[in-house]
């Protein structure tokens, strides 16, 4: 099935198809807009294309030789697989969380204004401004503020997420895409991610992919379930979650596969 | 036989042989380095050791002066014989003698027993007679002979300093002459102002050459007019000239803290002195100098181009059967004989580049070559090809193994393929590299054979760097530790006396591997700590 949910979608995904190299299909056909400044939560069974279709939205995929893409994704109405893409302009307003925390081999506040300075950024007050902003967005300013010419590999694996996702906020994107942020995490660095997730709402459209319903549940405000490639069930949270349309989704939030 | 069975049955199961297998080839290997290594530094750090000299007595009456060294049973095994250094080659003809052990009537070590190193000739034992100074002779000790020395000895800086003059001012009229030979290739007349400029600059240098050479001339016979009357063992005398005396000792008066002084004192030389008697003595200057250079010079051409080899093959070529061709040829370039790339730079580099340089910028000095010929410069880039498949490998095997998601998080921020390369990705690999590197320049410090053809000597007349303009003179031929090693070893005249002089260069080239290498590996070890995951 299809749903569309027209309240202010800043991105708008019309049948969707992608193609792995050798014509594999991973997915077939999604349609889906994601509304602004919200949390949608992608949720399947592994292996359903919930990665893929998070990859495309911000041409990750590119990278992979020879995979397709058929269909269209608009950005605030702008067809983002047309000729004149500009990946790297686009890449900057949709930011990526990964599920493997990557801070890069340098300091925390070089971590930190990463995309200002490959930007060509070079203004110092702008960095030192960006820097304790993104870090008090992603809940980390407290822990790091006293060490933040210290290497981002000494952080604990819960920092380094929240430092990622800092990172990822410092360019001012627009939308922000997280792929199982929270799976290499304990609970209490969970619970932190959690909050931040929550705290950014109010300023970024997130989507998230998540294994944990609960997690889905918690912080999201709409929920897509994907199956085998295919968008199953799209809705405000509350209602997928208490009232599914379909069975296939109600056997999967309940366990019964997955 | 069940139970025996099944232990062995389970004694492979477990692998035990396989640990034993690869624990003894472990061994074997650390156990032959050990070895090579005992033996070179056993040979090498003994050699400037002041040991006693002895007199010997002979059963047919006759006295030998000797420095002992070694002894060893004679062919039938019946009886010892010994080896002595006996020196005083002008006179024997030969350093060393076998004697006997049963033929030595008496063995004594009399302190007055004096070693000079000379100019010529080598070594020579025997007793100091008498001093002939201002032409008046007159019989003197150690102190004496020194004191006398040491004044011609500053007679000697003298005319040091007067052959530095002579050789700028050789060089300066090469210059002179070269620059005249251009105005005749290009036709300028003879009456032109700058062809008379020229001949009336180099008529001023003419003066000046002639007039330090009769001062050399006059010098040198006021220096050789001093001698010493010295005898050998058997009271044979023989008179030397005190400007060829490098150094004299009494080996057999010297404490243990004389001994140490006199040793580091000719370790230092070794480092900073020049060599004599066609390199089997004095010091390896010029040689440390060219190797180090060459290696330099070498990671200078092979160091950036491995690297941007591979950033291509592993950043930007399109994965494919071309691809993996290229990787396998450039594997299989490290397994090629070292003398085929001496060749092919000779070819391509020395006869190729060279040539045309030289017919394009230098047409005039032909046919003498200038870039045509080896040097420096051709060396460094042979070896640079023979090392670069090295850099390549360990640098595309570094970049490698940087996990996908460094580049994702890059490119995920709106980073290009360039900026991800240079601000994530090489930092990273750059332990790697460094690894690629010292196995790089290893592997060129231990090459001799594309040397040989490419522009090593035996004795270079001025080093590849000096004060004459443009300092750097990378088309000049060098010396080099590992070929001094086959010259001194093999090519030598005496090779019985060069022997020790083949250790302590071969020490001293390991030495200088392994500082380069420590050196680098230090440098690799801070970048691990920066570019590297801590734990959790
Ligand atoms: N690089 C690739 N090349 C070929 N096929 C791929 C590639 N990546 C993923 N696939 C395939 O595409 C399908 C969807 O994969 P995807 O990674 O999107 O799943 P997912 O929903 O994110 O699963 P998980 O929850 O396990 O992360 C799978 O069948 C997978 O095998
Ligand atoms: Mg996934």
């Amino acid at each position: 099935m299809t749903a569309v949910i027209n309240e202010n979608p800043i991105i708008q995904v019309n049948n969707l198809k992608f193609f792995y190299p050798g014509d594999a299909r991973a997915l077939h056909g999604i349609d889906l807009s994601f509304p602004e400044k919200n949390v949608t939560a992608l949720i399947g069974p592994s292996g359903c294309g919930k990665s893929t279709l998070l990859r495309c939205l911000n041409r990750m995929n590119d990278l992979i030789d020879g995979c397709r893409v058929e269909g269209e994704i608009t950005l605030e109405g702008e067809n983002i697989y047309g000729k004149n893409t500009d990946i790297i302009e686009l890449r900057r307003r949709v930011g990526m969380v990964f599920q493997k925390s990557n801070p890069f081999p340098k300091s925390i506040y070089e971590n930190v204004i990463y995309g200002l300075r490959i930007a060509g950024e070079k203004d110092k007050k702008l960095f030192d401004e960006r820097v304790e902003k993104s870090l008090k967005a992603a809940a980390l300013w407290d822990e790091v503020k006293d060490r933040l010419q210290e290497s981002a590999l000494g952080l604990s694996g819960g920092q380094m997420q929240r430092l990622c996702i800092a990172r990822a906020i410092a360019v001012n994107p627009k939308v922000i895409l997280m792929d199982e942020p929270c799976s290499a995490l304990d609970p209490k660095s969970t619970a932190r991610v959690e909050e931040t997730i929550k705290d950014l709402r109010d300023d970024f459209t997130i989507i998230i992919v998540t294994h944990n319903m609960q997690q889905a549940a918690r912080v999201s405000d709409h929920t897509a379930f994907l199956f085998e490639g295919n968008l199953i069930e799209y809705g405000l949270t509350d209602q997928l979650f208490v009232k599914p349309q379909v069975k296939q989704t109600e056997d999967y939030i309940t366990g019964r596969f997955g | 036989m069940s139970t025996t069975t099944k232990n062995m049955n389970k004694y492979w199961r477990i692998g035990e042989p396989m640990v034993w297998l690869s624990g003894a080839s472990l061994a074997i290997t650390l156990l032959t380095a050990i070895i090579l290594l005992a033996v070179i530094m056993i040979n090498g750090l003994g050699v400037f050791w002041p040991a006693e000299l002895q007199r010997l007595e002979l059963q047919d009456g006759n006295q030998v002066i000797g420095r002992l060294i070694k002894s060893e049973p004679t062919a039938d095994g019946s009886a010892l014989r010994r080896q002595y250094k006996i020196a005083n080659r002008d006179l024997y003809g030969l350093d060393f003698r076998w004697i006997d052990e049963d033929q030595i009537v008496s063995q004594e070590v009399p302190r007055n027993l004096l070693v000079l190193e000379r100019i010529e000739h080598g070594d020579f034992y025997g007793e100091l007679k008498s001093l002939n100074l201002n032409g008046t002779t007159r019989t003197a000790s150690l102190p004496d002979l020194t004191k006398a020395l040491i004044e011609v000895e500053t007679e000697i800086r003298g005319l040091r300093e007067l052959e530095g003059k002579l050789k700028d001012a050789s060089y300066l009229m090469e210059q002179l002459r070269l620059k005249k030979l251009k105005f005749d290739y290009k036709g300028v007349p003879a009456n032109d102002p700058k062809q008379v400029a020229l001949s009336q600059e180099k008529a001023i240098l003419d003066e000046e050459f002639g007039h330090l050479i009769d001062i050399q001339t006059r010098q040198n016979a006021r220096a050789r007019e001093d001698t010493a009357m010295f005898t050998d063992a058997s009271g044979r005398e023989k008179e030397i000239v005190l400007a060829d005396i490098f150094q004299v000792y009494a080996p057999n008066s010297m404490g243990l803290g004389d001994k140490i002084a006199f040793y580091s004192a000719k370790l230092l030389e070794l480092f900073v002195g020049q060599p004599r008697e066609s390199n089997t003595e004095g010091g390896l200057f010029p040689a440390i100098f060219g190797t180090v250079m060459l290696i330099f010079v070498m990671s200078l051409f092979s160091f950036p181009l491995g690297v941007i080899a591979a950033i291509y093959l592993r950043e930007y070529a399109k994965e494919g059967i071309v691809v993996r061709i290229v990787r396998i040829a450039v594997n299989n370039l490290a397994g090629i004989p070292s003398i085929v790339y001496g060749i092919f730079g000779l070819g391509f580099f020395v006869y190729g580049i060279g040539h045309s340089i030289d017919s394009f910028f230098f047409p005039e000095r032909l046919p003498t070559p200038t870039f045509g010929t080896g040097g420096l410069l051709w060396a460094s880039l042979t070896l640079a090809l023979l090392t670069v498949p090295v850099v390549i490998v360990s640098t595309e095997e570094a970049l490698g193994a940087i996990p996908r998601e460094m580049r994702e998080g890059s490119y995920a921020l709106g980073s290009t393929k360039f900026q991800t390369l240079v601000r994530i990705l090489l930092p990273m690999a750059s332990p790697g590299i460094m690894t690629g590197l010292i196995l790089a320049m290893a592997r060129a410090a231990g090459e001799v054979a594309p040397l040989m053809i490419t522009g090593v000597v035996k004795l270079a007349p001025a080093l590849p760097i000096d004060g004459n303009f443009p300092f750097f003179h990378l088309d000049r031929k060098f010396m080099h530790l590992g070929f001094h090693i086959y010259d001194i070893g093999f090519q030598s005249p005496n090779v019985e006396a060069a022997k020790p002089m083949v250790f302590v260069t071969t020490l001293l080239l390991v030495l200088i591997v392994l500082l380069m290498s420590s050196v680098a590996i230090r440098l690799r070890n801070k970048m691990k700590k920066r570019y590297t995951f801590g734990t959790f």
